[in-house]
């Protein structure tokens, strides 16, 4: 009986630490300062790719979009560089992240959503729409 | 109060009558939420062009008895029309948007 118990104990304490590492999907879209020269641009979108590598994420998508003009003017800027990045992470890496987006003034805006079935089903289609139409331009 | 009928008979004088029924429109093509219809899932905020559809002129979220979007769809499209705004894909406020 006893022994029983101290299995039962076990799995869920396997169980809790499993929920506790559980990686969830993200997906992050952020407007780069439209001064920033390409190579800078291209410093800061690696810098936090590996901040998120470095944090045991899996990157699954990248997305330049480019200079894209903005709905409304934000600090006083019309046009902003967008980037969007998409990965499986530990929930609890996303708050540290978006700390340091606060902190970096290159950042102008920034949104981070956890993606459900739907949407990672939406974005692999997206994906496929995209690199068709590439095709199809180039 | 005489009917309809009683009155196209001209049973009662002196009263209104109708020689051609009122024009009044009834059966108007009833609305459809798209998304159902279509079966979409998720609303992605990255499409503002697709978002358009569910504000009026000033960038406003359109209500649903004038889309006809069901109330379940209508939470997520004002959930990807905010998401939109927050990133500048769409505007806060506008006027002559369309």
């Amino acid at each position: 009986m006893l022994l029983q118990i101290i299995v039962l104990i076990c799995i869920f304490a396997a169980i809790f630490n499993n929920k506790n590492n559980f990686m969830n999907h993200y997906e992050t879209v952020f407007i780069l300062n439209p001064v920033l020269s390409a190579d800078q641009i291209k410093e800061t979108v690696k810098k936090y790719e590996d901040f998120l590598t470095s944090k045991g994420a899996k990157m699954i998508a990248k997305e330049d979009w480019g200079l894209k003009k903005l709905a409304y003017p934000i600090q006083n800027k019309k046009s902003g560089f967008y980037h969007l990045l998409e990965y499986t992470v530990d929930g609890e890496v996303i708050n540290p992240l978006e700390v340091e987006f606060r902190r970096d003034e290159r950042f102008m805006r920034y949104l981070t959503v956890k993606l459900d079935k739907h949407a990672i089903a939406w974005a692999e289609r997206r994906r496929k729409r995209d690199k068709a139409n590439a095709k199809a331009k180039a | 109060m005489a009917t309809l009928q009683q009155q196209a008979k001209g049973k009662k004088d002196g009263e209104v009558r109708y020689l051609t029924p009122l024009n009044i429109e009834t059966n108007k093509a009833k609305k459809y939420c798209r998304f159902k219809k279509s079966g979409i899932k998720y609303i992605d905020y990255k499409d503002p062009d697709f978002l358009l559809k569910f504000v009026n002129e000033q960038g406003k979220l359109l209500p649903r008895r004038l889309t006809g979007t069901s109330l379940k769809y209508q939470r997520k499209v004002s959930v990807a029309v905010k998401r939109a705004r927050h990133l500048a894909l769409m505007p806060y406020v506008a006027d002559l948007m369309k």
